[in-house]
């Protein structure tokens, strides 16, 4: 039996946003399970309520700062500093609030429209921020019971996670790392990958569906070709138009693609020894049973070799 | 000949316009030299029918009804491409969010459809206080007369139990939908001081 870490045990407030209830249920489910694993405690914002997504920005910054500040004044009410979300579309509307409130001009607008006490002492951080520099990969790698030794796996950030760099504060905003050095940790191999952040297509898949079919058709073929057997990402969007609307970007392209698309919580997850089932791997869309395949048959193999050494 | 074109843009040249782009954004868009940078980052410049530059130059230039009325800015999918690679610090990606404002403000919105998304997504969000995705796609599509958008996807979607068939309503609903009042209002009395 692995030894059983105990890190220190960390809580943050936890903001899984409307897709994470829905559409993208597995990342929640993934990300639960992983924190959980880490020793980090996360305790999910009573009664939350949308961020306000792209809509709300595009119709006043200012009511998306109040959508999301709503959010953010129930944390910090609980007394919590920081409140993580996976999603980087909630991420950056938690971070808009955060500058509105601190503007000295939109301050005011802001209080009133929201009509909370808000004392703005809190910070919003992504998973993978809390991953990567709050937990560490070394933390990662040694919880790790089952390597993704066998599996080539590239990373796809997308547009959000470290862009724009002076608001994000994370990672490098062209050639981001920190789900490269995750990936590693969990012992896969991570083949340079020059379409790290190159757009998906974002929300266009129901209004412009083509954008969608050209961007993301780009992105599964550079994974293609640098010879991957996967793609991670950290981002429920990106994950719906690589997996969901995979279909739509082989007609789009008269190609025939069959790449499964994992949220990085799910790797982990597998790495960690959890069941495909509690992980939520079922609800990809392009099935990854080849990938548990190579994972289960991996698995027997090291088995048999411990069992002649003993 | 060509002065035809230049005397066009003189007539058509709003000066206030830039200004008013400037104060929204908080963006001081006089700083850009035109190096082409964020239109080569863009990877919607293939849609647009002014690349990210230009608009940036028809804002210099003061020609509100061409930059307000273009597609580019309905269709940039504010991916920070652009910002994060301008040389001259400018948040174009917040110019082009600006754009969109201003042109929905001034009712001279290209991406009619784009918008309509967006209201409809913000409509659930007023109502329930989260938004209901299994809702947001027929009422769309309704509305938009396009009632097979993503028809194809639909059984593969319920057949992985992804869309629960309920709105979840957020108990303190009525303080989300006391936002966009207090907003709405705040909106026409900042209006009123313009006018």
């Amino acid at each position: 039996m692995p030894v059983e870490l105990k890190p220190k045990k960390t809580t943050v407030a936890y903001y899984q946003g409307c897709s994470l209830e829905q559409m993208a249920s597995e990342f929640d489910v993934s990300t639960r399970v992983v924190c959980d694993a880490l020793g980090v405690e996360l305790v999910e914002i009573p009664d939350w309520s949308c961020c306000g997504s792209t809509p709300a920005h595009s119709y006043d910054p200012l009511l998306s700062a109040a959508l999301s500040g709503r959010n953010l004044a129930i944390a910090e009410q609980q007394g919590f500093d920081v409140v993580m979300t996976p999603c980087p579309g909630c991420l950056k509307a938690l971070k808009g609030a955060l500058k509105v409130f601190k503007d000295p001009n939109k301050r005011e607008a802001f209080l009133e429209i929201l009509q909370m006490p808000f004392q703005g002492n809190i910070q919003a951080v992504s998973n993978l921020q809390l991953y990567f520099e709050t937990i560490g990969t070394e933390a990662i790698r040694n919880r790790v019971t089952k390597p993704l030794t066998s599996l080539s796996i590239v990373p796809y950030y997308g547009c959000l996670i470290s862009r724009p760099p002076d608001f994000m504060q994370f990672d490098d905003p062209e050639n981001p790392i920190s789900m490269d050095r995750i990936l590693e940790a969990l012992g896969a191999s991570v083949p340079e990958f020059p379409f790290k952040t190159e757009c998906c297509g974002a929300t266009y898949g129901v209004t412009r569906n083509e954008i969608v079919g050209k961007l993301t058709g780009r992105i599964l073929d550079m994974a293609n070709r640098v010879g991957a057997q996967a793609i991670a990402v950290s981002c429920p969007l990106c994950q719906q138009n690589l997996d969901l609307r995979q279909a739509q970007v082989n007609r789009y392209w008269r190609r025939d693609f069959h790449m499964p698309v994992l949220y990085i919580s799910q790797f982990m997850g597998l790495a960690f020894g959890v069941e495909p089932e509690s992980l939520g791997i079922d609800k990809l869309f392009v099935e990854a049973d080849s990938l548990l395949d190579i994972l289960s048959r991996e698995g027997e193999r090291d088995q048999s070799v411990g069992g002649k050494m003993a | 000949m060509e002065r035809v074109h230049t005397l066009a843009i003189q007539a058509t040249s709003d000066p206030r316009f830039i200004g008013e782009v400037e104060r929204a954004s908080g963006q001081q868009i006089s700083h850009c030299y035109q190096c082409g940078n964020c239109s080569a980052s863009c990877a919607y410049t293939y849609v647009y029918d002014y690349p990210a530059n230009q608009i940036m130059r028809l804002v210099q230039l003061g020609q509100k009804d061409i930059v307000l009325t273009s597609k580019a800015i309905w269709l940039c999918a504010a991916c920070q491409a652009c910002t994060t690679r301008c040389p001259c610090n400018i948040d174009v990606a917040k110019v082009m969010e600006s754009l969109r404002v201003l042109s929905r403000q001034e009712k001279k919105v290209s991406g009619r459809d784009i918008q309509l998304f967006y209201d409809e997504f913000l409509k659930l969000v007023k109502r329930f206080g989260r938004v209901f995705e299994t809702g947001l796609l027929p009422l769309f599509g309704m509305k938009a007369k396009k009632p097979f958008t993503d028809m194809d996807l639909a059984p593969r979607v319920i057949r992985k139990g992804k869309l629960g068939l309920i709105p979840h309503k957020v108990k303190g609903r009525k303080h989300v939908e006391g936002i966009f009042e207090r907003f709405e209002a705040y909106c026409s009395r900042r209006e009123k001081d313009k006018g």
